[in-house]
């Protein structure tokens, strides 16, 4: 086979979000002609787009292993996609250091709640959040919906819970997000767009 | 975008006011560079900083910050006096001959109908005259005085070059060069767009500001057109697609409306939504109001919402007004309000004047804040000493940080700003017990949902109703809810013209929103994004980058709204018979043998409509023509004026010398409160104006360490001249204080932000990048919005953060 890198990710990818090199079990000339073994030939390859401004760049992002089941997928490196019709391969410092990101020491890891007057954090199940939060959404929704309004017009509104969503979040969590947010009657309902 | 990333290759002449693509959108400013490069394009830029966007252009141009609409509408006034319009565009395709109420006026800087106590206008005089037959009058010889072209003309005949220059210090000769160049691209074969971003927005007026710059480009002939358009260079990943999606307090999806409380009467909800065309023959597409209305009912609510409850309409939540974001403060603040959800939102950094929105979060019994990173909102109640200076044991809100993934961690789209959806795929785990945000939507929505079904409550019926077709409930996948705003067949979708033809099949996705029905055969999530995921599968997953074309459309790329069109306003690149104005870059032109548009685009128009039928490009609009007259769109005016930033070096604006209420946007969203917190020029004499820098994503990159090295420590700008007066040097430390709170950082002496001549007198500008907080790997610092005043735009309440007071003063070193 005689193929370029980019020439054999296009063969590989027919659409699909991933591609392993390994996997398939050949890599291009190119590579093979390396002294050493290029580095991203055995990891796995995903398209991605960049998360910060609108431009939207695409990205490829690099992960060790070949997702088999336990191999631990970590993200190794990042870079521009070459096909993508905007970037065309380039990334601007921000979404040249896309990997800090994912890999940034404050992600946050497990469900933490504060209590009132508390100086600190204490780490709680993701049961006990949802169960304590649906608790206080439904004790405050309860005592504050408002039905109908002083002149009698039917509203079904509730005005004393409110919530900003998130403008990076992908449309099919923005999406379900507003199902949510208005089903409850919220109207203190925003994103980014405004700020 | 009208226009979109690529298609900036195609542009004759660019101008940047407004935004500073170089530096916030590195990626997308190549294609300027590329027009420059294979187009010999030149750039403009106009800005209160000579930026990395001014320093590669072909002329620059100061300006004080907050004045854009002075210089545009010198622009105006310019092109209009000079007769450097497109005629045949502004003929055909803009209202220039609409005849206006004879009640419409503007006096003292005051358009009719205005309300001092409200703040506020009844725009009832703002509007048409119209025929019995409900047409506009018109006048195409362009001689009535109330035609939208003579009062336009007199409206902006008060922006001479001096009053330009007066108002936004930007030397006259200056404003003339730029006027000189833009005036060119009059000529069919000329195009300029506009880039605009934050810059735009940011003001009390910055709709008006962007209305002012759409006005330009409609005199030039520039919308429509490969290369032109207004283009909105949106700030996050995709701030577009929420917007689209319509998560904002008064939209639904696809930019349909709320009903206002007094909307009892369903039909008459959406009538006043359908407007039937104001001329003849014109399309008024959103006549289809009530097929994308129902159609997201049914999604929603599915066989709950039927014809005899009208759809659930009374289900939807009524609104007694705007819950938009700083209201919610307001409200907040005045202990109206018990719970808030910040999903990846970190507003006590994003909102404005911070000690406000602290008293607000610790006025609440509970917040959660569901994100990737450790958000400054999330520790409000935090002790971080100088940068956070509270009391935890005085703070009684309860917090939940619920952990979720980021963009490598699962699938799904986003909306560039070319309105372009496209897909991303998971690469690996989340770290932890992290979970996807719909993960976590669906976690609280099913317990809510289960305490309803067992204990009873408030109006549970739309919570017990909402649709949950999810193969996993407690995951409901990217591709289902894709698939869900899409759209599908609830019964088999015939051809209106033919009923035995069979559309769509039953359960089938939708290929368009052509193909929706407002007798509840079809559901659809969003009606622009219909055709995103038809039964050809997921569209935004397209990957073919060919341009057959060569002018850079790649419609088999990805999928973008509407209907994979990527231009908008396409047909009015073609002179009113269906020929393309320039047919070296085609979009769109009228194919007389088979009674078809057609072209390297998907024609913005009814597709078969004759040239012949008359029928403007303009097909959202019932009058299917563009508007200079805004008529009642718009909450400060029908036309854009140049009022001063709440906070502004000027004790008046200097076109309404003698009426204060006339100041400042006589519109502009204020709450009783905070007019005390306004300061004033004798204490806070210099401007001040906040930025991004391209080493940073506003409050995220802190914590990335590559951005943290390259882009350490908080800075603020100060200009030569302003730095010798108050004996500060690079590398000092400052104090920067407005009326607000005050915030300390590292000195920046520089030439790129010059002191202007504004009024006779010496007006200094404080540039304040504002990536910095008290979370994150780089050097703690202090929140900008620490200093910002808390006023919107009196459209989209916006807050103004790129022009208010400021004071400087050296400070000793510390270390
Ligand atoms: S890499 Fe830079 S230019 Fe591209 S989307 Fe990300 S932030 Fe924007």
């Amino acid at each position: 086979m005689n193929l370029s890198r980019r020439q054999f990710f296009k063969v590989c990818a027919a659409g699909a979000g991933t591609t392993s090199l390994a996997l398939l079990g050949f890599s291009p000339d190119a590579a093979l002609a390396e002294v050493r073994a290029f580095k991203l030939a055995n990891a796995t390859e995903t398209r991605n787009t960049c998360p910060y401004c609108s431009v939207g760049c695409g990205i490829l992002i690099y992960t060790l292993g070949d997702r088999s089941k336990n191999a631990h997928a970590e993200v190794i490196h990042i870079e521009g996609d070459p096909d993508h019709p905007v970037n065309r391969g380039t990334l601007c410092p921000k979404g040249a250091g896309l990997l800090d990101f994912v890999q940034s020491e404050n992600r946050l890891k497990y469900p933490e709640y504060r209590a009132p007057n508390s100086r600190e954090w204490q780490r709680i199940t993701w049961d006990d959040a949802f169960t304590r939060i649906a608790r206080l959404m439904k004790e405050d929704r309860d005592a504050n919906f408002v039905a109908t309004n002083e002149a009698g017009q039917t509203v079904n509104r509730w005005l004393s819970t409110g919530m900003l969503a998130a403008s990076a979040s992908s449309n099919e969590t923005g999406y379900l997000t507003h199902k949510f947010a208005r089903s409850l009657g919220m109207l203190a309902f925003d994103n980014q767009a405004r700020v | 975008m009208t226009n979109h990333w690529v298609d900036i290759k195609n542009a004759d002449l660019i101008l940047i006011m407004g935004g500073n693509a170089a530096e916030a959108h590195p990626c997308g400013f190549k294609w300027v560079t590329e027009a420059k490069a294979y187009r010999k394009a030149r750039l403009i830029v106009v800005d209160p900083r000579f930026t990395r966007s001014a320093a590669v252009a072909d002329y620059y141009a100061p300006i004080r910050a907050g004045s854009d609409i002075a210089f545009l509408a010198g622009l105006i006034n310019y092109l209009l006096s000079h007769d450097k319009i497109h005629h045949d565009y502004v003929r055909s395709y803009t209202d220039f001959s609409f005849l206006v109420k004879a009640d419409f006026g503007f006096e003292n800087g005051i358009f009719t109908g205005y309300d001092p106590e409200k703040h506020s206008y009844d725009k009832a005089s703002w509007g048409y005259q119209l025929g019995d037959d409900g047409f506009v009058l018109t006048d195409p010889t362009l001689q009535d005085p109330r035609c939208v072209y003579q009062l336009m003309k007199a409206h902006y005949a008060r922006y001479t070059p001096e009053m330009v220059s007066t108002i936004c210090g930007t030397p006259q000769d200056a404003f003339l060069k730029v006027c000189e160049m833009i005036a060119e691209t009059s000529a069919s074969d000329r195009v300029m767009t506009i880039m605009y971003a934050l810059g735009w927005t940011q003001h009390s007026q910055g709709s008006q500001m962007i209305r002012t710059g759409a006005m330009v480009q409609l005199l030039l002939g520039n919308i429509g057109k490969p290369g032109g358009g207004m283009n909105a260079l949106r700030g996050h990943s995709n701030i577009q697609g929420l917007t689209d999606l319509g998560l904002l307090s008064n939209l639904l999806p696809g930019y349909m409306t709320l009903a206002g409380e007094k909307e009892q009467d369903f039909a008459a909800y959406l009538d006043k939504r359908s407007p039937k065309p104001l001329r003849p023959g014109q399309l008024s597409y959103m006549q289809n109001y009530p097929k994308f209305f129902v159609s997201t009912m049914k999604a929603w609510f599915g066989d709950a919402a039927t014809a005899e409850n009208n759809w659930a309409y009374d289900w939807l939540p009524k609104l007694d007004k705007t819950h938009d974001i700083l209201q919610v403060f307001e409200d907040m603040n005045a202990g109206k309000m018990n719970g808030y959800i910040c999903q990846g939102f970190n507003p006590l950094a994003s909102a404005p004047c911070k000690i406000k929105v602290s008293g607000a979060l610790s006025k609440l019994k509970f917040m959660v804040v569901i994100d990737p990173l450790a958000t400054e909102t999330s520790e409000f109640w935090q002790d971080h000493g100088e940068y956070n200076d509270v009391d935890p044991t005085k703070i009684a809100t309860e917090v939940f940080r619920l952990p979720s993934t980021c963009f490598a961690e699962e699938d799904g789209s986003l909306v560039s700003s070319s309105r372009v959806l496209q897909w991303h795929w998971k690469a690996a785990n989340p770290p932890g017990e992290a979970r996807a945000d719909q993960e976590i939507i669906a976690g609280l929505f099913l317990k809510l949902r289960e305490l309803y079904a067992k204990d009873g409550g408030a109006f549970p019926d739309p919570i017990l109703n909402l649709t949950w077709r999810y193969k996993q409930p407690h995951f409901p996948s990217p591709e289902e809810l894709a698939r869900e705003f899409n759209g599908r067949a609830l019964a088999d979708v015939t051809d209106p013209k033919d009923a035995t033809k069979v559309l769509v099949k039953k359960g089938e996705q939708l290929n368009g929103f052509a193909e929706l029905r407002a007798d509840g055969s079809t559901a659809c999530g969003c009606w622009i994004f219909a055709g995103a995921w038809s039964e050809k599968g997921n569209l935004m997953a397209r990957r073919d980058n060919s341009d057959p074309y060569g002018i850079g459309q790649t419609l088999d790329w990805a999928w973008a709204w509407p209907a994979n069109r990527r231009v908008l306003y396409n047909r009015a690149s073609c002179d009113p018979a269906g020929k393309p104005y320039d047919p070296s870059r085609m979009l769109v032109a009228w194919d007389g043998v088979n009674g078809r548009w057609g072209g390297s685009d998907i024609p913005d128009f009814k597709p078969d409509s004759n040239p012949t039928d008359g029928m403007g490009p303009f097909i959202m609009n019932p009058e299917g023509v563009a508007r200079f007259f805004a008529v009642d769109k718009m909450a400060d005016g029908p036309f854009p004026e140049h009022y001063e930033p709440m906070e502004s070096p000027l004790a008046n604006n200097p076109m309404h010398p003698d009426n204060p209420l006339a100041r400042a946007n006589p519109a502009a969203r204020v709450f009783k409160g905070d007019w005390d917190s306004f300061g004033k020029p004798d204490q806070f004499p210099y401007v001040a104006t906040t930025y991004r820098l391209t080493e940073h994503f506003h409050y995220w990159t802190k914590h990335c360490r590559s951005s943290s090295v390259i882009q350490p420590e908080q800075f603020v700008e100060i200009g030569e001249t302003l730095a010798a007066e108050r004996g500060i040097r690079s590398g000092d430390h400052v104090r920067v204080r407005s009326n607000r709170g005050h915030i300390v950082a590292v000195a920046v002496v520089t030439k790129r932000l010059r002191s202007l001549s504004v009024e006779g007198k010496q007006v200094h500008t404080v540039g304040i990048p504002i990536h910095w907080g008290f979370m994150g790997v780089a050097r703690n610092g202090y929140l900008t919005n620490t200093l910002t005043p808390f006023v919107g735009d009196a459209n989209t309440q916006t807050p103004e953060f790129k022009a208010f007071l400021v004071n400087v003063e050296k400070i000793q070193t510390i270390v």
